[in-house]
Parts: structure tokens; C-alpha cells; sequence
């Protein structure tokens, strides 16, 4: 056991740093974050990284990974976040990239993942329905095989960013009878194909993030099966360990501390700076403190991952604490920034001719909104309340 | 003891659902907050119409002359309906200052906000001063029979729809002093007076202002000159108890419609209010109701005890609501899943406004404060 960098941790740290220095996108730098970035912006940096080849330090080597070891994993995640680069697209690199890796044909390996390196191919993600949130298991969008083709018919709603898509993987349901997990498919669907309807949903914050997908009579060619039928059950847990692993978001809830710290010196509370107010700073304190237990527990969970270990039933840990302090922030950085938390100010208000961005200091600009949007954080990827469940069950044996 | 409504009191509560019913339904509501004005005129002359703008104020002065029971009531029902209308600004807030103001201001005043004529905001928040009412950098001097205001206001709720300000000045003291402290009314076409508007998380408006060389005639000073604090601080306090009373309305919607939905929704072939850990979340949800609905009540029966019991009274319930704001709508959110996410749902709607009403005048640390330190 060791915690110190070596010296060559410390040369790759310095490299690392100078390279996001010089490439990461100015207009990126630059961008209002709160306001939509087109898909332009989102992939700017992803393209950025392809050129450079680091653009998948979680994949193997052979497949377009970095080689990095764990240290180096980190050290990178680390730098992104200190520096504030945008986060990456996670549904082709961190999701589906894995599951061609463990689970798909030669050709699928050549075309989905050389797709997603260079950012060519936006995937999204269709897995929930309407019926089938929690109880993922019981989805009911149908693929019925007809000669060389699946003709998919069914809804799937909570779609992030679907509205940017090439691409979907999606789970459909092929077989009837029998448990509801063993007739599940995985299929890769073209979001371009005829009967694809993609509706915006709306979030409480104001954002365009989600949406439903509709499909009706997609036909989707057969070489679109990821593995063999009737086993997509398998790789969506698969896909979702992985998620998991990725959703604890370490390096940048620290930024995000930093953050609040900053503003919490640049409020006043009776005269005095609010980070000097004893009640406040306990609090910020504390979620350092847990902070860096979370930090601990994704080190020890990385370092297993590996020795080939995959990612158990304790990457539900990392989601649950990761999404609980992500909130937390959050919400103490409402609290902090006081009264200035209440203005809605928008891009649509800036077109009514008022200059938002003079109201409230500038660190209180959608600070509420990012409160109430992370509040979909222990909703999704699997709730809060299953993840407990997974626990209980495959680590506990209850 | 009592804690029973008498009959008239239920029948006011009863003309409130019904305005509720008819006039305030979700999609209502929600037209409205997108209008361009943001709140409904028509809505505002019902009230008139139905004596509520009147409440509080004495017969004398042509109110109703009645109590904070009454304005409890008024406000919870509001809460059910997520009611933009700045009724508890203009009525229990700046009401509050002109009921215990001179003759002639009464006179001047009051029969405008009754008849629902006028609209009116109170401007207190500064901001440097986070939730100390006494933190003040805006000054007032007498020039002559003038006072000449200079300063600046931020976050007035229900800016945009005043046509009358009631702003919190320094006339004398340092700028945390609690002497030197007046209170004044402004009116917006004031010349001097520069106002920018803008929407509110939680579907209201509000305003910046900016007071550059105004000039108010010195009979525009509600109480007496430096000793405005101890009226604000009061009026304070009886804005917090119909705040609270809103809140409980609100979380009442939340709670019930998350138990309605967890009856409902069906996951692993059985409504998810089955699971055990989701029931006890609500009855989690359900005792933070209770205990907030018996610190409500307690704050409208004390806001005429003597001072450190009113103040204990109304910084406790006011932490009580905060935390259980908090904690209700968080937990409606999550268990209504992804569809509490959504703009389309009404509980969303709510969660925004309640964690508002978290924060205003006095988050759950400002209001320890003030009670461990009220003795």
C-alpha cells in the first residue's frame, strides 16, 4: 500500500496539465456553460483527445486505449476537472464501448468503436420506458425478426440528448414467454431510419436534456444484435456497472468545492465573510470529509477493476455517495449565494433586452437550476433505492 | 385550548378552495406565469372583491379586521394553488407597515390596497447584507422636508407589479446599527428611481432598484425617524407566519399527490408504495408535514407576545418549515422518478417554490441564531 506519486506520476501530471493548457477549445473557455452548447461545442474537445489518442484511457490498448495505469487514470480525471474541461459524451466511450468490447463481433468492433473514438457516431442511450423505469426488466418495446431485419415498434422515453443522436443502442424485447430478463435484446439502432420520432421533454430547471423516442415499425437490420438473442439482459447490467463506476464524478465534485469555497469568500454575512461563519464552513467541512472517503473507496474500486477484476456490486456505492455529495453541493451553493439564488435569468431573457448578466453577481447565475437538475442524479442509472438493493443483495446476501 | 376553526373561518377557507377550483387549476397557473405580465389583474380584483385585501386592516380604516388565523388561512390555501399574485406582500407585508403608520398615511394608503388598486413591495434586501434586516448601505437624508434616498435593492419580490415601494433606509449609524433605521414609502415613478425586472425560479417576479437622488416628502416616514428596526423585525415576523402558512399548503399538494402516485405507479408487478423503504420515506414526508402545520399555527397565535417569545416563535417554525420544505420536496422528487423531473408535472412546480421559501428572509442558520440568541 502506498499513496505517494512517483516521480514519473509527477512528469505525466505536468504533461497532462500543459497539454489541456494549450488544447483545450478557447471557445469553450469562453462559453456561458449554463447556457446549450450545440453538438459542435460537445464535441470539440472529444476531437481534441481523438487527435491526440487519449481520447479513451478506460478502454484496452489493442481497442484504442491510452495504457494507462490506474495513477494515470486518475491524475488525468484529476487535471480535466481542475481545469474545467467540458465532460465528455459518456454513452459511446463509458457505456456502449465496453459492451462491444466484451460482447460484440469483429465487425462491430471495427465500425461502433472506431465511431465512437473519433466522434464521428453520437450514441444515446435507449433504456428506460414509460412502464419500465426501476423495473427495467419489464420493457415492452417490441423487435419482431422478419427475414434479415428487426421491425421494432415501442417508446423509450428519458433519452439524454437524443436530440443530437446518429445512433441508439437500445434494450428490445424478443421473447415473450419465460422470466421478463431472458427475453431482452440489445440492438444497435440507426436514429436516422424511417419511424423514428424524437420529442423533447422538458426539465423542471428549464433545460432540453431528455426526450421520448418513438418507434414505429423500425426496420433494423439483424447484424444490429449485440451478442446473441435473448441475452441483452446480460450486457445491460453489464453496461450499467460501468456506468456506475463512472457516475461517482470525484475529481469534479472537488472542483465543485473549490468553487463553492470561492464563493463562500465572496459573501458576507454580517459584515464578515461567509467561509469565516462557523456554522457555514462545518458544513462545507464535512462534505469534504466524505469527499474524500468517496475518493478512497473509487481508488480501491479502480485498483481491483485493474487486476481484471470487473466493477461488483460495490460500484453501486460510488453512485449512490457520488450522487449524494454531487446534490449536496449544490445545494450548499444555493445556500450560500442567499437571495441571488431566486432570479431566472435566461438566454430568452437576455432577447427581451435586459442584460441578465448584470443581476447578482456572476457566480450566482444558474445556481438554482443546477440544484434543481441534480436532483435527477439519484433518479437515474438506476435509482438511489435500487442501487441500496443491489447491495443488500449481491454484497450483503440478504 | 382550542385548535378548532370557527365557522367563519372554514367558510373563508371554503371561498379560497373554490377561487382555487375555478381560477387556479395547474394549467392556469402555469399560463400565467408565462404570460408577459406574470400575474392575472382579473385574479387581483376577485380578492378585492372578495374582501381579501382587506383582511387584516381595521374596520376604521374599511378592512375586515381580522386576525393572523384568518391570513393563515388564506395564505395555506394560496399554497395549494401555487398563487403568484404578491398577496403576502402587499397585504400581510406592506399592509403590516401601514396599519401601525400615522393617521394620514392610513388614510392615504390603505383604501388603495384594499379597493386592489395598488400593489405594493417591500424592498429591504441589500446585497451585502444576506439576511440581517439591520445590514443597510442604502441612506436617507433630510433635506429640508425631503429625504433624499440613495442606495440600492435587490431581489424585491413582486417588483414588477408594484406601483408603491416600501424601502428600508439608513438615516443614521453605521451600517450594521440597529439604531438609525427608517422605514419609507416610495412611489416607482419616482423620479431617481431606475427599476430592472425579472422571472423567479419559483414562477413570480422580481426586481432590482437602484435610488439615485430620491426624494420623498418626510411624511412618507412610517414610524418614527432611526427607529425603524423593531417595526421591521415585526413585520418581519408576520410575513415569516404566513410564509409558513403558504409552505404547509404546498407540501400538503406534494405529499398527497406522492402518495397517490406510489398507489399507482406499478413496478415489479406492484404499485411501488408497496416497498417498505418508499413507505417509510412518506411517513417521513407525513411528520415533517405535521410538525410543520403545529409550528405554523404556534408562530399565528404568538406574533403579539412580548418579544423573545414571539421571536423564538417565529425564527423556530420558520427553521422547522425550512427543513421540512427541504426535505418533502427532495423526497417527492425522487419518488415520483423521472416524471417529477419534469416542467410538465406539477411537483416540480412545487419543490421550486418551497425551496424559496427555504431561503427567504432567513435561512434554517440565520434563524438559529436568532432563537438560541433570543435567550
Amino acid at each position: 500500500m502506498d499513496l505517494a506519486f512517483t516521480k514519473e506520476d509527477e512528469n505525466f501530471r505536468q504533461e497532462v496539465k500543459d497539454f489541456i493548457n494549450k488544447n483545450f477549445p478557447q471557445k469553450l473557455k469562453d462559453i456561458d456553460k449554463r447556457t446549450d452548447l450545440t453538438r459542435e461545442d460537445m464535441l470539440s474537445w472529444h476531437k481534441v483527445l481523438y487527435k491526440k489518442g487519449w481520447i479513451a484511457p478506460q478502454w484496452p490498448e489493442e481497442y484504442g486505449g491510452t495504457g494507462w495505469n490506474i495513477t494515470q487514470r486518475y491524475i488525468w480525471d484529476q487535471e480535466c476537472a481542475n481545469a474545467g474541461t467540458t465532460p465528455l459524451i459518456p454513452f459511446g466511450l463509458t457505456m456502449l464501448g465496453p459492451v462491444i468490447i466484451g460482447f460484440g463481433n469483429e465487425d462491430q468492433k471495427d465500425w461502433v468503436l472506431k465511431g465512437i473514438l473519433s466522434g464521428n457516431d453520437w450514441w444515446c442511450q435507449g433504456y428506460s420506458e414509460s412502464g419500465a423505469g426501476s423495473d427495467l426488466a419489464s420493457l415492452r418495446t417490441k423487435a419482431e425478426k422478419v427475414g434479415d431485419h428487426y421491425i421494432v415498434n415501442g417508446h423509450k422515453t428519458w433519452t439524454t440528448l437524443a436530440q443530437f443522436a446518429d445512433w441508439m443502442f437500445c434494450l428490445v424485447r424478443t421473447k415473450n414467454d419465460g422470466k421478463p430478463q431472458e427475453g431482452i435484446s440489445f440492438l444497435l439502432i440507426d436514429m436516422k431510419t424511417d419511424g423514428i420520432d424524437v420529442k423533447p421533454i422538458i426539465t423542471l430547471d428549464g433545460g432540453h436534456e431528455v426526450n421520448e423516442v418513438f418507434l414505429e415499425d423500425v426496420k433494423v437490420p439483424a447484424e444490429n444484435l449485440v451478442g446473441e438473442e435473448n441475452m441483452g439482459w446480460t450486457i445491460a447490467k453489464f453496461l450499467l456497472g460501468n456506468e456506475r463506476t463512472g457516475i461517482a464524478g470525484v475529481a469534479r465534485s472537488k472542483k465543485a468545492v473549490e468553487r463553492l469555497k470561492d464563493i463562500a469568500s465572496s459573501e458576507y454575512i454580517d459584515g464578515e465573510n461567509l467561509i469565516n461563519d462557523s456554522d457555514f464552513n462545518s458544513k462545507i467541512a464535512d462534505l469534504e470529509v466524505d469527499l474524500t472517503a468517496l475518493e478512497y473507496t473509487e481508488l480501491r474500486t479502480l485498483a481491483k477493476e485493474s487486476k481484471g477484476e470487473g466493477p461488483g456490486a460495490e460500484s453501486s456505492i460510488l453512485k449512490i455517495k457520488g450522487t449524494e455529495i454531487q446534490q449536496r453541493i449544490t445545494e450548499l451553493t444555493m445556500e450560500a449565494v442567499g437571495h441571488y439564488s431566486n432570479p431566472y435569468l435566461t438566454p430568452a431573457f437576455e432577447r427581451q433586452g435586459s442584460n441578465y448578466l448584470t443581476i447578482g453577481p456572476d457566480y450566482s447565475h444558474g445556481v438554482a437550476q443546477n440544484y434543481f437538475n441534480t436532483r435527477k442524479t439519484s433518479i437515474y442509472g438506476g435509482s438511489n433505492e435500487i442501487q441500496k438493493n443491489i447491495i443488500a443483495k449481491m454484497v450483503l446476501g440478504l | 385550548m382550542d385548535f378548532s376553526f370557527s365557522e367563519e373561518q372554514t367558510l373563508l377557507r371554503n371561498t379560497i378552495q373554490s377561487f382555487i377550483q375555478d381560477n387556479y387549476d395547474f394549467d392556469k397557473r402555469q399560463a400565467i406565469v408565462k404570460s408577459e405580465e406574470g400575474m392575472k389583474q382579473e385574479n387581483w380584483k376577485q380578492f378585492a372583491e372578495l374582501g381579501l385585501l382587506g383582511l387584516p386592516f381595521s374596520e376604521e380604516d374599511g378592512g375586515l379586521n381580522f386576525g393572523s388565523v384568518e391570513t393563515m388561512i388564506v395564505a395555506e390555501e394560496f399554497g395549494k394553488g401555487l398563487v403568484v399574485e404578491p398577496y403576502i406582500q402587499t397585504v400581510v407585508t406592506c399592509g403590516g407597515f401601514l396599519r401601525r403608520a400615522s393617521a394620514s398615511i392610513k388614510e392615504k394608503y390603505i383604501p388603495g390596497i384594499i379597493s386592489g388598486e395598488d400593489i405594493w413591495a417591500f424592498a429591504y434586501a441589500e446585497p451585502q447584507g444576506r439576511y440581517n434586516l439591520n445590514d443597510l448601505t442604502t441612506t436617507a437624508t433630510l433635506d429640508g422636508d425631503h429625504y433624499i434616498i440613495n442606495g440600492y435593492k435587490s431581489v424585491v419580490s413582486g417588483g414588477p407589479w408594484a406601483n408603491k415601494f416600501i424601502v428600508s433606509v439608513r438615516t443614521s449609524g453605521d451600517q450594521r446599527d440597529s439604531d438609525g433605521i427608517s422605514v419609507l414609502i416610495v412611489d416607482k415613478n419616482s423620479e431617481g428611481l431606475s427599476i430592472r425586472d425579472y422571472p423567479t425560479v419559483d414562477g413570480s417576479r422580481a426586481s432590482e432598484i437602484t435610488l439615485e437622488n430620491v426624494s420623498v416628502s418626510k411624511d412618507e416616514l412610517i414610524g418614527e425617524e432611526g427607529k425603524g428596526a423593531e417595526l421591521i423585525e415585526l413585520i418581519v415576523d408576520e410575513t415569516i407566519a404566513a410564509i409558513c402558512s403558504e409552505a404547509i399548503g404546498a407540501m400538503k399538494v406534494l405529499n398527497d399527490a406522492t402518495v397517490e402516485y406510489c398507489k399507482t405507479r406499478k413496478q415489479f408487478g406492484q404499485p411501488i408504495g408497496k416497498f417498505q423503504v418508499l413507505q417509510h420515506r412518506m411517513v417521513d414526508m407525513f411528520m415533517q408535514y405535521e410538525q410543520s402545520v403545529s409550528m405554523t399555527y404556534m408562530v399565528n397565535l404568538k406574533l403579539d407576545e412580548e418579544y423573545a417569545e414571539r421571536r423564538k416563535a417565529a425564527s423556530g417554525a420558520k427553521v422547522q418549515i425550512a427543513k421540512a420544505a427541504k426535505f418533502i420536496g427532495q423526497s417527492a422528487v425522487q419518488l415520483h422518478g423521472g416524471m417529477g423531473m419534469t416542467d410538465e408535472l406539477n411537483v416540480g412546480h412545487y419543490f421550486k417554490r418551497l425551496s424559496m421559501i427555504e431561503n427567504s428572509y432567513g435561512n434554517i442558520d440565520h434563524h438559529l441564531k436568532k432563537y438560541s440568541s433570543a435567550g
